[in-house]
């Protein structure tokens, strides 16, 4: 039944009448050793523009490993990896953002001084532009910039029901609402692709639903594509369009849900022991 | 009770992102500054100004220079003492090399030149973080103070060794040298400490001071964000140690007319640091409240026993300050990092709901 909503849910990304799907990234025999320890071991795999793609797998799996791959923070020893149809060169983490990759962390890695409205803010960074003599005037240029973007910043306040925790430091929260601004705080960059690390993990029923509520807003409504790791496999099942499995570093099987969940492979590695 | 926002509503986010969003803030602040402008210069003797106000100001600058790099960006720095330094011979040297220019030009001039050098000894702090950073910053303490003993040229070739700040004037009035007046002197330093707390107030409720506290609070998700470490980290190098010689160059200029290189060693340093730690990290306001405290607790101790009659020892009083800015600052560390200014705005919380606290 869940598979079935999903499968409707994720039509935008199934092949149409024009023929393949248009490919946002793809990750070529991507091999990544810290020292002797083997993270990633030759996985190649794509996710395709405005999918919700989940990559799941057992403890130490690999799959923070790959976000980082993804997003410029581990530059892997082997394998290339196609941006929007360009093979991607060493790159920073900035300049990954800059071209549209924005995510969340495992564990909430939010700006802990700051409020929840200037956490959001801080994901427009790039898109202001105003220099340091425009800031110091503050009236005028820079003061405009900042209203134009804190308009959009309350859109996404709004939008995820956030708004009585505006001006709260985040440290002071609890996990789900940090989650929450988190989420926030990536959606602001107005990312093409967005990276969430487990995104419900430590939440209860009420705020899991809330956020898979989220998740499937941001891929339906502004059409961003996602990769979504996530250890809750009703999660899975219910928002992702195609499941990549990793285990020990290695891909053991990549497809539909329902596809993947059936899997002997996988059940021996990941869902017949752990769950 | 008297204290809140209730009924303030914003109508707009340019109201909202004020300086000061609410009203009573807005009075506090036209209130100080009338004093500061006006009750001051009206009634306060020449001591005043002299010993307590001008120094004051001018620890207030260097605290709030030090407090963008420390307290908003997280780069701890021990080399403080060394940048006002810069900013104080550079100052002298501008002003004995273009004698007719403006001597408050100058001064603010001069601010360019230890901004360019703290952007030096901050490019290590792309690699190096916390206590280890603090240490290349010592070492740049130590190496600047010996170009100030070692380099003759920087204090004119001086028999003294010392820089004695000549006589300058604007506008008819004497603004530098031992003849001009402290009340001459008192207000140029307001304006200049002023002036940049507002500026800089301005920076910091931007992108620019967001990037900042971006990279202090979780430096890797601000680069995720697309915050550029090292051109984030050195702008605050380079705005911080600005701020740091504009202050070393009043210091000499407005204040002690001449300065050694002693002047301005690692004591300066650990002087400013501990203003920002008691007024608080990542604060303006502290920065000030930081200042007065350790300018002024000395002062008052020196001469409150004195008028009450009370005979104390100099030697007490100085070990009787070290002991009250020591435990404070332990305090602080362990309890409230965010000094006076969080128990200034926790104060202002509980008056927002007093009497009724519940
Ligand atoms: N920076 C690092 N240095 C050394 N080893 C690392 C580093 N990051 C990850 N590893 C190792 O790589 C392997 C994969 O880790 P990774 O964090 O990607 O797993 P994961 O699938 O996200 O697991 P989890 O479900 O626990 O989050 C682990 O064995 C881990 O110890
Ligand atoms: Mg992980």
């Amino acid at each position: 039944m869940n598979a079935f909503v999903a499968d409707e849910a994720l039509t935008p990304a199934g092949p149409d009448a024009s023929g393949e799907p248009e490919v946002l990234l793809r990750v070529d025999n991507v091999s990544l050793a810290f020292g002797g320890v083997k993270a990633i071991t030759d996985i190649s795999f794509d996710i395709r523009k405005g999918e919700i793609r989940a990559i799941i797998g057992p403890n130490g799996a690999g799959k923070t490993s790959m976000l980082n791959v993804i997003n410029g923070f581990y530059h892997p020893q082997e394998g290339t990896i196609t941006w929007r149809g360009k093979v991607r060169r060493k790159m920073k983490p900035y300049e990954a953002a800059s071209q549209g990759i924005a995510r969340t962390f495992q564990n909430v890695a939010l700006f802990k001084g700051m409020t929840t409205l200037d956490n959001i803010m801080s994901g427009r960074t790039l898109k202001m532009h105003r220099n340091f003599f425009w800031q110091v005037l503050w009236r005028g240029p820079a003061e405009r910039e900042e209203i134009e973007h804190r308009k959009r910043v309350e859109d996404i306040i709004d939008f995820l029901e956030i708004q009585a925790i505006r001006k709260t430091p985040v440290g002071r929260l609890p996990y789900g609402l940090q989650k929450r601004v988190e989420l926030g705080r990536a959606l602001a960059m107005e990312p093409e692709l967005l990276l969430l690390d487990e995104p419900m993990a430590g939440m209860n029923l009420e705020e899991k639903e809330d956020m898979s509520r989220f998740i499937i807003d941001v891929n339906q409504e502004f059409g961003t594509t996602i990769a979504l790791i996530e250890h809750d496999m009703g999660v899975v099942m219910d928002l992702s369009d195609r499941v990549v499995v990793l285990d020990y570093g290695k891909k053991i099987a990549d497809g539909p849900p329902e596809e993947v969940q059936a899997s002997q492979a996988v059940i021996d590695a990941y869902l017949g022991v752990s769950h | 009770m008297f204290y809140r926002e209730a009924g303030q509503f914003k109508t707009s986010y340019k109201a909202d992102q004020a300086l000061f969003p609410i009203l009573q803030d807005r009075i506090g602040i036209a209130v100080i500054l009338i004093i500061a402008f006006a009750v001051i210069p009206a009634f306060a003797n020449d001591f005043f100004l002299t010993s307590i106000m001008i120094p004051f100001l001018v620890f207030a600058l260097a605290a709030i220079g030090l407090n963008i790099l420390t307290g908003y960006c997280g780069q701890l720095s021990l080399g403080t003492g060394a940048f006002m330094g810069v900013g104080a011979y550079a100052a002298y040297k501008l002003t004995s090399i273009f004698p007719d220019a403006n001597v408050i030009v100058m001064v603010l001039v001069s601010g360019v030149f230890s901004a360019a050098i703290g952007a030096v000894f901050g490019l290590p702090s792309l690699r190096i973080k916390g206590l280890y950073l603090a240490v290349t910053t010592l070492a740049a303490q130590f190496f600047l103070e010996w170009c100030f003993i070692r380099i003759p040229w920087l204090y004119n070739y001086n028999a003294s060794g010392a820089i004695e700040v000549p006589r300058r004037e604007m506008f008819g009035f004497i603004v530098t040298g031992a003849e001009a007046l402290p009340i001459t002197r008192y207000f140029v330093v307001l304006c200049i400490t002023a002036g940049i707390a507002f500026l800089m107030a301005n920076v910091l409720r931007g992108r620019i001071g967001r990037s900042w506290m971006m990279i202090r609070d979780m430096d890797i998700a601000a680069e995720l964000m697309g915050v550029r470490p090292l051109r984030t980290k050195l702008m605050a190098f380079a705005v911080s140690s600005y701020i740091c010689g504009v202050a070393g160059a009043m210091m000499v200029f407005f204040w002690l007319n001449a300065a050694e290189p002693s002047s301005y060693s690692i004591r300066l340093s650990f002087q400013i640091l501990f203003m920002v730690i008691l007024g608080g990290l990542g604060s303006l306001g502290g920065a000030f409240m930081g200042a007065a405290f350790i300018w002024i607790l000395p002062v008052l101790l020196k001469f409150v026993p004195g008028l009450l009659g009370i005979d104390i020892a100099a030697e007490t009083v100085e070990h009787a300050t070290f002991m009250i800015v020591g435990a404070l600052i332990i305090f602080f560390l362990i309890v409230e990092p965010h000094g006076f200014a969080r128990l200034w705005q926790i104060a202002k919380q509980k008056l927002r709901v007093w009497p009724f606290p519940y």
